[in-house]
């Protein structure tokens, strides 16, 4: 069958729908957001419309610059661990027979049914003193003394890659379970060692989904603002926090869109960056 | 401020409504008091859950007018939705149980509907300072319960009772505080100026505010959290994880009661003492309801029963009231108490959070 190029504006209809919602949830939404961000704060009210830039401005200081590095470099930190994780386990799992894939894949999946919440909850006492794993460990004769695993990076750091490590599998799955075995096989075959053939084979054909997959757990983790909250000291507070407590407890909705609008176009640029570069070095 | 508990009450308060609205098919009387009805907001968990079972039944079958309880988050949090809310001419609640800062916020927005002193004759009953005004006189808000941040610890970490609030600057103390993470809820600075600046009057000036902002930066290294979540340190005070800090009053009591190992102490330098007001959102139209409801929660045996069922401390004049010393005793105390700087939050907010951020991050 050929594909027509559409004539009518009937024929366009199939589009409707996805742009209307997009306009609806997306566009604006942003726009709104934009808007507030140069609307002029009240101290002790709310806000008055207007056009001002006292917003970005109060953001462009050492102390923002740095809460914002933090966060970015706590999302690229997660973003990698999830991969540099995900990618052997769901390869093994790939390989593995079916009945095994599904026990693993449901329960993956059925950690996306608990919320930020619980996960946070969860952690905080698995890495507390009086009732977290040290615990065990001193009752295996590791550990002298049970100790406090939590407010840490580290602590952090798990409970976001483990919030994160249910989408990377279902990014990386499809992939590496059409990607085809002969290619392992031939390079096995022309001497290479299974782990050899799995760097040299199996990561550079993943290529694409790598960088995709590393895209979307970034993003995903820059906006987390609870577990940093539950499980990290102060200097461990993303901007997600800081823009929380302008918007929730400030009431200063256009200094908090300020932080929202610059946090989308610093992250933005990064992936655009990161989309360019992967172009860049396909090209060659 | 006080959405205490809130995740795990949260069952609770499903299975509270599930049996309310069966025994409300089950008395076809309470069904036709819904033909009068008010939206009340208390703060969500322990609070509403004290309210539901212990004042709102009693005020319906007094007056006939249904109570539809809303749990409200904490007070700033829900300023936002109910200012966002009036300017599109809706009311999630009628009526809404607001902490001080939260209150003045809504003030300066007009945001609350002013209230009629004739339709409120119990109002009398009423220490003075828990009336908010309007500039211009009208009444913006009632006082209904105050209620102290004091000085909290685990009784099996610490056996004797901190004595004063020094205690948070305490070299032993090292890892062992949860202290509230906002400047507008912690009264921190308040602390620290009665506690080693001679009073909160310190905080009249820039400088003031500084140094006490720096005296009370000694305190970061003996704080293990800084809460915003309430349950999350409360949990952790049960525990022992972390065994001191500051907390409600009234909550700590009622753990205690239950057998929790906690205490609530007032130090020498007094506890924080915040109420909140009731207030009507501008967006409402039951006015009426809105009046008979605040008068009635104006009378000194409700603020009785307030105090002994729900531990928070009466704000109508103390000789109205037929508690004993013993019950005013476990709300209250004779020490003078902090009351925080609420002129400060209206008219110098901004810094102050920029100040208090960079202090506890930075």
């Amino acid at each position: 069958m050929r594909r027509e190029p559409p004539q009518r504006l009937a024929d366009y209809g199939p589009l409707f729908f996805p742009a209307g919602m997009l306009i609806v949830f997306f566009v604006v939404p942003f726009a709104t957001m934009i808007a507030v961000s140069v609307f002029q704060r009240e101290q002790g009210g709310f806000y008055t419309p207007a056009f001002v830039f006292d917003n970005y401005a109060r953001f462009l200081s050492l102390f923002f610059g740095k809460v914002l590095g933090f966060s970015l470099f706590l999302a690229i930190a997660v973003a990698a661990a999830c991969v540099v994780i995900g990618i052997p386990f769901t390869y093994l799992l790939s390989r593995s027979p079916r009945k095994i894939q599904i026990v693993w894949l449901v329960a993956l999946l059925s950690i996306l049914s608990l919320s930020e919440v619980m996960i946070g909850f969860a952690w905080s006492t698995l890495f507390s003193r009086t009732a977290g794993i040290t615990n065990l460990f001193v009752w295996l004769g590791l550990m002298a003394q049970a100790q406090a695993l939590t407010p840490s990076f580290g602590a952090v750091m798990t409970a976001m890659t483990y919030q994160a490590f249910p989408y990377t599998v279902l990014v990386l799955y499809p992939a590496l379970v059409r990607l085809d075995p002969t290619l392992t096989e031939a390079a096995r075959t022309l001497g290479a060692s299974p782990v050899k053939a799995f760097f040299t084979v199996v990561v550079p054909a993943l290529r694409n989904t790598i960088l995709a997959t590393l895209i979307m757990v970034f993003i995903f983790a820059l906006g987390s603002y609870l577990l940093p909250q539950l499980l990290g000291r102060p200097q461990h507070w993303t901007l997600s926090v800081l823009i929380t407590d302008q918007a929730i407890y400030q009431s200063n909705m256009p200094f908090a869109a300020a932080m929202a609008v610059f946090l989308v176009l610093v992250s933005l640029a990064l992936v655009g960056l990161a989309l360019y570069a992967g172009q860049q070095r396909q090209a060659k | 401020m006080r959405d205490i508990l809130n995740a795990k009450l949260g069952r609770r308060s499903v299975l509270g409504a599930g049996v309310a609205g069966a025994s409300m098919l089950a008395m076809p009387s309470v069904l036709r008091a819904q033909d009068k009805s008010l939206k009340v907001g208390v703060y969500g968990g322990f609070f509403k859950d004290s309210f539901d079972k212990n004042i709102f039944p009693d005020f319906t079958k007094a007056t006939g007018i249904a109570i539809e309880s809303v749990a409200e988050p904490t007070g700033e949090a829900w300023l936002v939705q109910l200012e966002q809310a009036a300017k599109a001419g809706a009311a999630p609640a009628d009526v809404s149980m607001m902490s001080q800062v939260a209150m003045l916020k809504g003030q300066t927005t007009n945001l609350w509907a002013p209230l009629d002193a004739a339709k409120l004759p119990n109002s009398k009953n009423l220490i003075a300072n828990f009336v908010n005004k309007y500039p211009d006189g009208k009444i913006a808000g009632i006082g209904a319960v105050s209620w102290y941040i004091t000085l909290v610890t685990n009784t099996q970490a610490y056996k004797e009772a901190p004595t004063s609030w020094a205690a948070l600057w305490e070299k032993a103390n090292a890892d062992k505080l949860g202290l509230l993470a906002l400047v507008s809820n912690s009264f921190l600075l308040e602390v620290t100026a009665k506690t080693f600046m001679g009073g909160t009057k310190a905080l009249d000036t820039d400088e003031g505010i500084l140094k006490a902002l720096e005296k009370l930066s000694e305190v970061k290294p003996n704080v293990r959290l800084w809460y915003r979540d309430e349950a999350q340190f409360e949990q952790a005070l049960k525990s022992g994880e972390i065994p001191m800090g500051q907390y409600y009053h009234d909550v700590t009591g009622l753990a205690a009661s239950q057998g929790s190992p906690v205490r609530s102490t007032f130090p020498k330098e007094g506890g924080i003492q915040d109420s909140g007001c009731w207030a009507l959102s501008r967006a409402s139209k039951k006015t009426e309801e809105a009046h008979t409801f605040i008068n009635y929660m104006c009378q000194p045996a409700i603020q009785a029963t307030l105090s002994r069922k729900v531990g928070t401390s009466p704000t109508v004049k103390r000789d109205l009231l037929d508690l004993t010393a013993a019950e005013f005793a476990s709300v209250s105390s004779d020490i003078e108490p902090i009351i925080p700087r609420y002129d400060l939050y209206q008219t110098k907010s901004d810094f102050l959070n920029q100040k208090w951020t960079e202090m506890i991050a930075g």
